[in-house]
């Protein structure tokens, strides 16, 4: 039980701060109604026209639908390498496991910079080789967010992981379970909505990656943070703030839902 | 049936996970330093020039500068939605978590243009002080530092509010109690007690923000509109603007090298001390 609640100054300050937080989401809401083609406020005229650019403009849906393609490939990816890792920590314990715990997260903790010169590097060379999987294609882009977002599934994974009970699994293997067995029948079960949870994660963070992505394509694989990228460097697209004010909503709903959940849960 | 031996038998499970970040991260990684020796040709003359260069020294100091302003600025307001978070009523609770956790979910690039719709010199607050009287011209707000520093502090603030919170989380009520009890004031209770209870969080936060920020890239790339350019967006533009491969591979190596040490720096800060 809390006792002492924050006083009146520190609510009223804090209340400032949230309305900072706010803010920059809900100054986009009034810019993407604008009937003209620059950035700026509607003066008396709403207009839907840059939504309308959204579903109908050619390089707007090839980049949404890329991006999705992306993601799906590059979540699966990811899930499944992180998830036969983790089960390899969890299930032999083996020595150096802190060690390849660590290999495993450095594309988390590394700058990105860094990683966006390293995977340039790597798909350049690879373009050397063939034009499939290489710089600036769809599947050199599924890779290098393959990399980025391996740290998250290994994380998410490994913590789901840290709940089950060894005992369930020793059980298994007394009875003669094989490796297949004991993997696929038994753990893997146990942690499936850890393992969706981190499909769900991986997902969002490859749809919305944006620093690698710069640095490796330029034209032909175009996602949807690449198209809005070199819309805010140029002459700003006010269609930017029509797919920003999609995203936020469909984020709002989202966050807002489960509040409202775990609040309807809990009474 | 294939009999594997023992001690090779964990590694079906590993393997294919350590292969790819070896081939497609580690591997790629040691390329980019061969670059930083090799281009445009053998020696050390890369680094050299980046460790004495004024021009790339100038931006090492913005990064070091910014990145110090905007950790002050996420950790101390990151510290109050913190407090509210965790020891408000339970509306208050809700209300701060939404401000919190939906800017967590938007994009940087999205949360960035919003940044600008705000503050550029069409934007929504240039307007509305112009159709007020107050101004005459826009002010500008972005394409400058102050903008880089706005939305990297507001893209940062969530990053500082999590090991906060769960620093205060762990803060004993009891301890509390028993200042009140012994006639400490409500001032006192926080300066005295509180915040020193939830230093580690603190400090966590602190760090965490700074690792964060070095690297930095697309923020400062928008709101300081090549005016101010910082460390990450000296190698993006040595790659594809004004091509010096060798130079940005070794700003490559020194960031990272940096950011190594920092970040040991946190795990000794964050592991538990019970060695003495």
């Amino acid at each position: 039980m809390i006792h002492l609640r924050p006083g009146r100054l520190a609510t009223f300050v804090a209340i400032l701060i949230g309305i900072f937080m706010l803010l920059p989401l809900l100054a986009v809401v009034p810019v993407s109604f604008t009937p003209k083609r620059f950035l700026s406020l509607p003066d008396g005229e709403l207009s839907l026209r840059h939504y309308r650019t959204l579903i109908e403009d050619r390089d707007w849906i090839v980049g949404i639908w890329l991006s999705l393609r992306i993601g799906v490939l590059s979540a699966g990816l990811a899930t499944a390498l992180a998830t036969f890792f983790s089960l390899g920590i969890w299930m032999f314990r083996p020595r150096f496991a802190g060690l390849l715990m660590g290999i495993a997260l450095l594309p988390m903790v590394a700058p990105p910079v860094v990683s966006a010169l390293t995977l340039y590097f790597f798909l350049i060379t690879l373009a050397g080789y063939n034009d499939i999987v290489a710089y600036d294609t769809m599947l050199g882009v599924v890779l290098a967010h393959t990399v980025m977002i391996l740290p998250f599934a290994v994380v998410l994974v490994s913590v789901s992981l840290a709940r089950v009970d060894r005992r369930m699994d020793m059980a298994a293997r007394a009875m003669g379970a094989g490796l297949g067995a004991r993997v696929f029948r038994v753990i893997l079960p146990n942690i499936k909505f850890g393992v969706i949870a981190s499909f769900f994660l991986t997902f969002v963070l490859s749809w919305e990656e944006i620093a690698v992505t710069i640095f490796i394509t330029s034209v032909e694989a175009v996602t949807l943070p690449r198209l809005m990228w070199q819309g805010l460097r140029d002459n700003i697209d006010p269609a930017i703030a029509a797919i920003s004010v999609v995203l936020i909503v469909i984020v709002a709903a989202a966050v807002v839902g489960r509040a409202v959940w775990t609040a309807a849960r809990e009474r | 049936m294939l009999r594997i031996r023992p001690f090779l038998r964990p590694m079906i499970l590993l393997a294919p996970l350590l292969m790819f970040l070896g081939l497609a991260y580690v591997l790629p990684f040691a390329g980019v330093v061969g670059w930083s020796v090799t281009l445009p040709e053998p020696g050390v003359q890369n680094y050299s020039a980046a460790l004495s260069d004024p021009l790339i020294l100038s931006v090492f100091w913005r990064t070091l500068r910014i990145c110090a302003i905007v950790t002050v600025i996420s950790v101390t307001m990151g510290y109050m939605l913190a407090l509210l978070w965790v020891r408000g009523s339970p509306l208050v609770r809700t209300l701060t978590e939404l401000c919190i956790l939906i800017p967590f979910w938007i994009s940087v690039l999205t949360r960035a243009f919003g940044w600008l719709a705000l503050l550029s010199s069409r934007g929504l607050l240039n307007s509305w002080l112009e159709g007020l009287g107050i101004i005459d011209d826009p002010l500008r707000l972005v394409r400058n530092e102050f903008g880089v520093i706005v939305g990297m502090a507001h893209f940062m603030i969530p990053f500082a509010v999590f090991p906060i919170a769960s620093a205060m989380r762990s803060v004993d009520e009891r301890v509390l109690m028993a200042a009140r009890g012994m006639g400490a004031s409500r001032t006192r209770i926080f300066t005295r007690v509180f915040v020193p209870m939830t230093a580690t969080g603190i400090m966590g936060a602190a760090l965490l923000v700074f690792v964060f920020a070095i690297g930095f890239f697309i923020t400062p790339a928008i709101l300081g509109g090549g005016r101010s350019v910082m460390v990450a967006e000296l190698i993006y533009l040595r790659i594809f603007q004004s091509p010096d491969w060798g130079l940005a591979a070794a700003v490559s190596v020194i960031l990272m090298v940096a950011i190594s040490a920092l970040l040991a720096l946190l795990l000794k800060q964050l592991s538990p001390k019970d060695a003495k």
